[in-house]
């Protein structure tokens, strides 16, 4: 690691986003709170910025605006809007190659996870798990089991495969999760029993 | 010698894309008297959902623990990214017991309670620590001719280290390679390694997720290896489905063999290609099959 990295980091950022220079009044100082809240970011204040998750990083080595320690740093900053707007939130491909290696045990990896639930919660799903909330949801599982899966399996004589969607169903809408799906939307009613301590709501729902 | 009996969760892409893989590990169960009981309502291990919210994707992880554990089974998974979920899920639940409480809450509604006594292990663990590799090389029939090959378990086989007991050393794996070379086979060294196969980030940009897989690609054609061994069909999905367009897309050609490690073992134990599923693999390992004498159908009689 080297000692530009901080300035190279600022640079990056203001390539990346506007405004051009990072005006410190309109950071906020609870954006740290706020993903201490969420579940496994409660460690993202023990980062002291080290740079050997950066390092161990195989997505940074390829794509330079994916930056894990300076993801951090913009966090700790109160960036808020920079990271959750970011494309590069939801760049990290969970190797866990960073959490083996932090010396302060910030566990990167979920923490990351933590901060991509925060995107969600403010309106910035990616298109990618949209699609994904709807299969999973309607199938209770990513890929369906219908007729041609389950002709395949058959002729190699392995058992059948069934759906079990309404389980599934029954969870998102416990944990409100439900209403991301496009049923939900399509329904354009926000009624779930979201009473498991679940505060995910999407961007422009009514509330209950 | 006990038998061993657990609930197989095959997860979401084993059963759809990789029936090769579960064909050929359902056989090695067999040969080695391992018993695997299929839990039909198993949904989603909740890895996609991870992302969105942690909160429904622990739940998911539990519904299927909560479902092994009322057959008073232990789960046996196949797919690494499961793996790594109800690994995971499963190390939480048994040290926290407010979220434990708060899952049990949700599962209430389909009459379901996660209690924390199920133990979760990827397939080749099993093999692993319960048939153990000087059981394995016993068994070996057919000489696999020390056939370089690469070793690329997934990184959820062990990370993050402490969910997975530290039953391997995560900067120094060995258990793979192990398993490898007891079936004759030899795990060959190459510089990349580590690399992950860039597979949970294919859906969010493309181009970062080839070039991901292609780097790994390369690096073990270049250590002179014949085949990529795995044990994850989601790392499967970078490396053999996608292979050839990320051939395209870099410019480069691999035409590298990926064989999952319950068809190369079963090579070794004397079971024929079609057996073990080889029509479904795409890039074929024909060169490789000659060499060790394993033809398609056993002679009649
Ligand atoms: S390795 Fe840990 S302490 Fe070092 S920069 Fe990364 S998160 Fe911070
Ligand atoms: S877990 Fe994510 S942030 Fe950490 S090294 Fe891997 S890709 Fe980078």
């Amino acid at each position: 690691m080297n000692e530009n990295q901080d300035a190279e980091a600022v640079d990056e950022v203001t390539k990346a986003k506007e405004p051009k220079v990072i005006k410190f009044d309109e950071l906020d100082p609870n954006f740290k709170y706020e993903i201490q809240a969420e579940p496994s970011g409660e460690f993202i204040t023990r980062c002291y910025a080290c740079g050997t998750c950066t390092a161990s990083c195989p997505v940074r080595s390829i794509e330079e605006t994916f930056n894990p320690r300076r993801i951090i740093h913009m966090a700790l900053l109160g960036m808020k809007e920079q990271v959750l707007a970011s494309e590069f939130v939801w760049l990290c491909s969970t190797c866990y190659a960073c959490h083996e290696r932090c010396p302060q045990d910030v566990r990167i990896t979920e923490m990351m996870n933590a901060l991509k639930n925060l995107a969600v919660k403010n309106g910035y799903i990616h298109p990618a798990f949209t699609a994904q909330i709807d299969l999973i949801q309607g199938h209770g599982r990513l890929y369906e089991a219908d007729a041609f899966v389950n002709k395949k399996r058959a002729k190699i004589e392995l058992p059948e495969l069934t759906e079990s969607p309404d389980p599934i169903k029954t969870i998102f809408k416990a944990t409100g999760l439900y209403l991301y799906s496009s049923e939900a939307k399509e329904a354009g009613s926000a009624s779930t029993d979201a009473d498991a301590g679940a505060t995910t709501k999407p961007e422009g729902s009514k509330d209950e | 010698m006990s038998k061993k009996k657990f609930a197989l969760y095959l997860g979401c892409t084993v059963p759809v894309r990789a029936q090769n893989y579960e064909l050929s590990a359902r056989l090695i169960a067999k040969h080695f008297g391992i018993e695997l009981v299929d839990i039909p309502s198993f949904t989603c291990c909740g890895f996609p959902i991870k992302s969105v919210d942690q909160r429904s994707s622990l739940v998911m992880a539990a519904r299927n623990l909560a479902l092994a554990e009322k057959q008073g089974l232990d789960m046996v998974t196949l797919c690494t990214a499961c793996t790594g979920t109800q690994v995971e899920a499963n190390h939480q639940l048994k040290h926290d017991v407010k979220k434990l409480a708060q899952v049990n809450e949700i599962l209430k509604k389909e009459d379901l309670e996660y209690k924390g006594t199920v133990n979760v292990r990827h397939f080749a663990r099993v093999l692993y620590e319960d048939i153990g590799i000087e059981r394995i090389k016993q068994e070996v029939k057919v000489d696999l001719q020390s056939l370089p090959v690469a070793a690329h378990p997934g990184c959820h086989f062990f990370k993050p280290s402490e969910a997975f007991e530290n039953f391997d050393d995560p900067e120094n794996p060995h258990v793979y390679d192990d398993l490898i070379n007891a079936t004759g086979a030899r795990s060959n060294p190459y510089s990349e390694r580590e690399l992950c196969c860039g597979g949970a980030i294919l859906g969010i940009r493309v181009d970062v997720a080839y070039a991901m897989a292609g780097k790994k690609l390369a690096s073990i054609k270049d250590s002179g290896s014949e085949a990529m061994i795995l044990i994850c069909p989601f790392c499967n999905v970078m490396y053999e489905q996608n292979q050839k367009k990320i051939e395209k897309e870099l410019e480069q050609k691999f035409a590298m063999p990926c064989i999952y490690y319950t068809q190369l073992l079963g090579l070794a134990l004397g079971y024929t290609p079609d057996e073990l599923g080889f029509k479904i693999n795409r890039v074929k390992p024909t060169k490789i099959l000659e060499r060790i004498g394993a033809v398609s159908e056993k002679p009649a009689g």
